[in-house]
């Protein structure tokens, strides 16, 4: 089980594990709950260059389509071709085995402007979408 | 006629319940400087009087019904069987909308899904949706596609592309900046060798029609091949009766089978409601315009339909949609489903061979008569192109006089080919008809 | 579940009948080389002619239709069908016309077509009118493609185009497919687009702005006047989608109210028939200094004859093969010719009253979306009350479908939580409506007496609720041979 403590979080409900350079991105417990039923994701291609707060990925459930957007910029190193197999994987682990892709980051100090886990908390109670 | 069935004990009841003093009342949003008097139009008439003024101008109309028509070019004259109509005009699916509460729409989700698989098996690809358009937007639709897909700016297709349809490809990608490629033909057919020296890494598709705008048959595997020798993607737009004869799209490699449906149980209704169908191989599936049947279950474990895929679509991509397309052509593909059904896999052969033989066999006795002479050597299926001693637009209305139309000059697609006309000959030419034109011709 | 046609019928069975060939047989291989014949044939059904009516009328039975059922599908205008414009439609003298025939033999056709632009122009307050779109959203891509023109005329592309928060989503995907850029315009607290908002939006790179009127929570934007203003102010276009102008036929004209470019739906207002998903028919209209813009060919009169004009040097070309739905547009004809001018502003104000019958019957067990004034042709209500019952608006839609009633549109527009549109439309008598709005009270008390009654429907369907998400994880979108 991932320590959701350790993460860092967006805005627009996407997560951030960094490792090292690498930083994995994956959507939150509350993202999968209001999405519903995960249909599809379209993962982000390798090699592709991503910027801070743009789409990089899409998931899909049967009512509506959702932008997945990169936490940081920099480059598409792995894609969890797992959640394209089986996309109810996001919704029943969304912080392990329903990592979308993981991104060679240009710059660390990104993540500077991403929330603590606590931080994320109080958003989501705050009722700010 | 009124269709509205309120008596004015009615509107008074109601009005009294919505707690209005009169009908105009509830128009008090509109501006009344926006108020029409009266809209500028003649008083209603009754049925009888309607059906008698239709008629008058119907009699100005002389139809194939009539008239022993010899035109093609994109739009087909086959024999439809009664049922056809029996089955689209029952009221069931007449007047059913899009099936968006499945359970409530089974018939109707039914027979898409019979059509998305009808249409597969014909052109060979692994995923139809349930209707386009025509063919034309249809073609549109696959370049769009193509373009979005692969990130490429080139479009390639051949001069024997349906002239129509390279109208409609333009005005489709005008607010795209895409560059158009047109590969003249050879013989009537794609020249490959220009298409091999045009084709590059910026290609993002190769168009093929076939048989194409002058009824010949393209070789689809050599320009598939050239066509993926630079990673781009083959849309293949066919004549799907053809395909009782011809190699299938998917046997011939194609990406994205499109094209008209008409042929299949759609009267020719002076160009439309027609019928575009649009199929991929697997690859391509979540990129599809439209709608798309699926099957599944119910909550008791019992199999139905659903339409699937919707997250693809304008009402909820809305701006990032893979097309605008919401209605279709629905009934349009239910007749298509019956007629394939009723003619099933032996009688598509049949018909394709009927139009093959009688086209061949007129082809044979006009090129006999002086004045006459087919303009390509190459195989083709019900329709060929001949080039005439004199104006065909003349030799069109003389024909008119015995009630035959020759044929559709070509001079107004192609300025080089002021002198040629197109015939094409299908499974309702009887041999007298096919003899009688060309009596009539020889003596024009 | 039938069985599918695939699985029904057997080998050798064939359901229709072809003369025997009357000119001399040849092997097909005579005539085309052996490389490109179809090598594995299509595997089509084998049925007789009575195997394939009954599994297609069986099919039909299992539908709700207008003809079957009460269809209040906001925003679709299911209103009855007349029969009469059927069968002219299907006479041989209109159905068997080839569009490539010779002028002098489609003299008729030429007519109706011709007039029946001419109806709309009235109808519409326009000066031209294309019939060539062959539904709502081919005519809204034609309209943008005329506004591109236009704006590239004048030496000034644009790139964008507004959009009301509460649209049909086939407008920004049509301004998307042209290439514009969308910005969305907020509605106001009174559903109706906010002015303050459109002022900061509108601006010299502003090509169109696209509106439904009356709009899609079925209000008039009583400012329309004061909208175009603006949007012409800044040199752009507004476009009006005609979805709604079933409460404006008769009534009011787009064209006095600004618009310089609307569609119109024939198989919404017009009364033609939905076809379980067309074929429709979106007829395009223009005000004189756009007519140059419209898809070719043009119908004429040249010397008292009526003609195709292909010489359209400004046109933005063409949006299908050939002149349009045909079939459809005569259908659209015979109505208008049949109710005339004073029946479409009378159809008006029947679809307006019955919509406001329904909602006066309705309030006190469900909530409006907007109140305190009359709606127009359709009304919206929000579900959100019912929540706290754990009931939400999909199982009252799919609770009405046991009671033999088609659901109205659900969770459209957007910007209503729970959203319910109803659209009874004129051809709906009273008893009708009365009844329907006891079966919607009926539900609305089942929803706080019995809920699970209502959140497991539907109950009594040929299916009960289908299982959307299996059907998107498991693609299962054709029939394949299985075994050999």
């Amino acid at each position: 089980m991932a320590d959701t403590g350790k993460l860092l979080f967006a805005k627009t409900h996407e997560w951030l594990r960094v490792e090292g350079n690498i930083g994995y991105v994956g959507i939150t417990d509350h993202a999968q709950k209001e999405i519903t039923d995960v249909v599809f994701v379209e993962l982000p291609k390798v090699g592709k260059e991503v910027s801070k707060e743009g789409e990089a990925a899409v998931v899909e459930s049967v009512k509506a389509a959702f932008s997945i957007y990169a936490p940081v910029s920099g480059r598409v190193i792995k894609a969890n071709d797992a959640v394209e197999k089986d996309p109810s994987i996001v919704n029943k682990s969304p912080y392990d085995d329903g990592w979308f892709f993981a991104i060679e980051m240009k710059d660390p100090e990104e993540t500077a402007s991403l929330m603590s886990l606590k931080d994320y908390e109080e958003f989501i109670k705050s009722g700010a979408h | 006629m009124k269709y509205s069935p309120h008596t004015s004990k009615d509107k008074e009841q109601m009005l009294e319940a919505i707690g209005a003093a009169s009908e105009e009342e509830l128009f008090s949003a509109i501006p009344s400087d926006l108020r029409l008097g009266k809209v500028d139009l003649p008083d209603g008439i009754s049925e009888m009087e309607l059906k008698r003024s239709v008629m008058e101008m119907a009699g100005d109309n002389y139809s194939t019904n009539k008239l022993i028509s010899f035109l093609g070019g994109g739009a087909y004259e086959h024999y439809i069987p009664q049922a056809v109509e029996s089955i689209i005009s029952r009221g069931e699916f007449l007047t059913a909308y899009t099936p968006y509460q499945a359970e409530a729409s089974q018939g109707t989700l039914q027979s898409i899904y019979e059509y998305q698989s009808l249409i597969c098996e014909l052109t060979g690809m692994d995923v139809a949706n349930a209707s386009m358009y025509d063919g034309a937007s249809s073609l549109a639709e696959a370049a769009l596609l193509a373009v979005r897909d692969t990130g490429r700016k080139q479009v390639v297709y051949p001069a024997s592309l349906h002239p129509e349809y390279k109208q409609v490809l333009k005005t489709y990608m005008e607010g795209i900046k895409v560059e158009f490629i047109e590969i003249p033909h050879a013989a009537g057919i794609y020249d490959t060798e220009v298409l091999e020296r045009q084709i590059s890494d910026g290609t993002a598709c190769v168009i093929a029609q076939n048989p194409n705008f002058f009824g010949c048959i393209e070789d689809c595997s050599a320009i598939g091949q050239i066509c993926h020798s630079k990673g781009a993607i083959f849309i293949a737009c066919v004549n799907p009766l053809s395909l009782g004869l011809l190699s299938s799209p998917g046997e011939y490699g194609a990406d994205i089978a499109v094209g008209e449906g008409q042929p299949l149980g759609i009267p020719l209704s002076y160009g439309g409601p027609y019928l575009g169908f649009f199929a991929v191989k697997e690859k391509y599936m979540r990129k599809i315009p439209g709608r798309v049947v699926g099957m599944t279950r119910d909550s008791e474990g019992k199999p139905g339909f659903v339409l699937t895929l919707q997250a693809r679509e304008q009402h909820i991509r809305r701006e990032k949609a893979t097309s605008n397309i919401c209605s279709n052509e629905g009934l349009m593909a239910l007749a298509a489903t019956v007629y394939l059904s009723l003619i099933g896999k032996k009688g598509l052969k049949e018909i394709a061979r009927q139009n093959l033989l009688k086209s061949h066999y007129l082809a044979v006795q006009i090129s006999k008569l002086g004045g006459f002479e087919p303009v390509f050597n190459t195989p083709f299926f019900n329709e060929f192109v001949v080039k005439c001693g004199r104006d065909p637009e003349k030799i069109i209305s003389d024909l008119l006089k015995h009630g035959i139309i020759g044929g559709l000059p070509l001079g107004r697609f192609y300025p080089d080919m002021r002198n040629c006309m197109s015939i094409c000959v299908t499974e309702t030419k009887s041999r007298a008809d096919l003899d009688k034109f060309v009596e009539v011709l020889g003596k024009h | 579940m039938e069985k599918l046609i695939f699985e029904t019928g057997s080998e050798g069975r064939n359901g229709c009948s072809l003369p025997k060939l009357d000119v001399p047989d040849a092997a097909e291989s005579s005539f085309i080389p052996g490389n490109l014949l179809r090598r594995k044939e299509a595997l089509l059904p084998e049925v007789s002619e009575l195997d394939c009516i009954r599994h297609f009328t069986r099919l039909s039975r299992l539908n709700y239709s207008v003809d079957t059922n009460f269809y209040p599908l906001g925003s679709c205008t299911m209103k009855y069908n007349p029969r009469i414009n059927e069968k002219i439609a299907s006479l041989p003298q209109f159905s068997a016309l080839h569009p490539y025939q010779p002028e002098s033999s489609v003299q008729g056709m030429l007519k109706l077509l011709y007039d029946t632009e001419q109806m709309l122009c009235r109808i519409c307050g326009m000066d031209a009118f294309t019939l060539q779109p062959a539904a709502g959203a081919h005519g809204e891509l034609t309209g943008m493609l005329i506004a591109r023109a236009y704006h590239v005329s004048k030496g000034d592309p644009r790139k964008k185009v507004l959009i009301p928060d509460s649209a049909h989503g086939t407008n920004p995907a049509s301004a998307a497919l042209c290439g514009y850029e969308v910005v969305t315009v907020k509605s106001g607290p009174d559903g109706r687009i906010d002015i303050g908002a459109l002022k900061d939006a509108a601006g010299q790179d502003v090509a169109v702005m696209m509106l439904t009127n009356p709009n899609t929570l079925g209000l008039f934007e009583k400012d329309i006047k004061k909208i175009a203003d603006i949007i012409h102010g800044s040199g752009a276009l507004l476009y009006l989608d005609g979805a709604n102008m079933n409460a404006l036929a008769g009534v009011s004209r787009p064209g006095d109210m600004g618009f310089d470019i609307c569609h119109v739906n024939l198989h919404k207002t017009f009364s033609t028939p939905h076809g379980g998903g067309g074929p429709g028919s979106g007829p395009v209209g223009v005000k004189a200094a756009l007519a140059d813009y419209l898809p070719a060919p043009r119908i004429k009169i040249k010397r008292n004859k009526f003609t195709l004009d292909s010489d359209c040097k400004k046109s933005i070309g063409k949006v299908k093969a050939f002149y349009g739905n045909i079939g459809v547009v005569i259908k659209a004809y015979c109505y208008i010719r049949s109710l005339g001018g004073e029946g479409l502003r009378d159809a008006a104000f029947e679809a307006v009253l019955n919509a406001n019958y329904l909602k006066a019957k309705l309030r006190g067990n469900y909530t409006p979306a907007f109140d305190g004034e009359p709606c127009m042709h359709e009304f919206v209500l929000t579900g959100k009350d019912k929540k706290p019952m754990g009931v939400r608006t999909l199982d009252i839609a799919k609770r009405l479908l046991d009671y033999g009633y088609y659901a109205p549109t659900i969770y459209f527009p957007l910007i209503v939580e729970e959203a319910i549109m109803i659209e009874p439309t004129e051809t709906e008598s009273k008893q009708t409506l009365d009844a329907f709005a006891d079966v919607m009270i009926k539900i609305a008390g089942e929803a706080a007496s019995d809920p699970s009654l209502v959140t497991s429907a539907p109950h009594t369907t040929p299916v009960r609720r289908l299982d959307e998400v299996a059907a998107a994880r498991e693609l299962n979108l054709r029939w394949k041979k299985t075994g050999a």
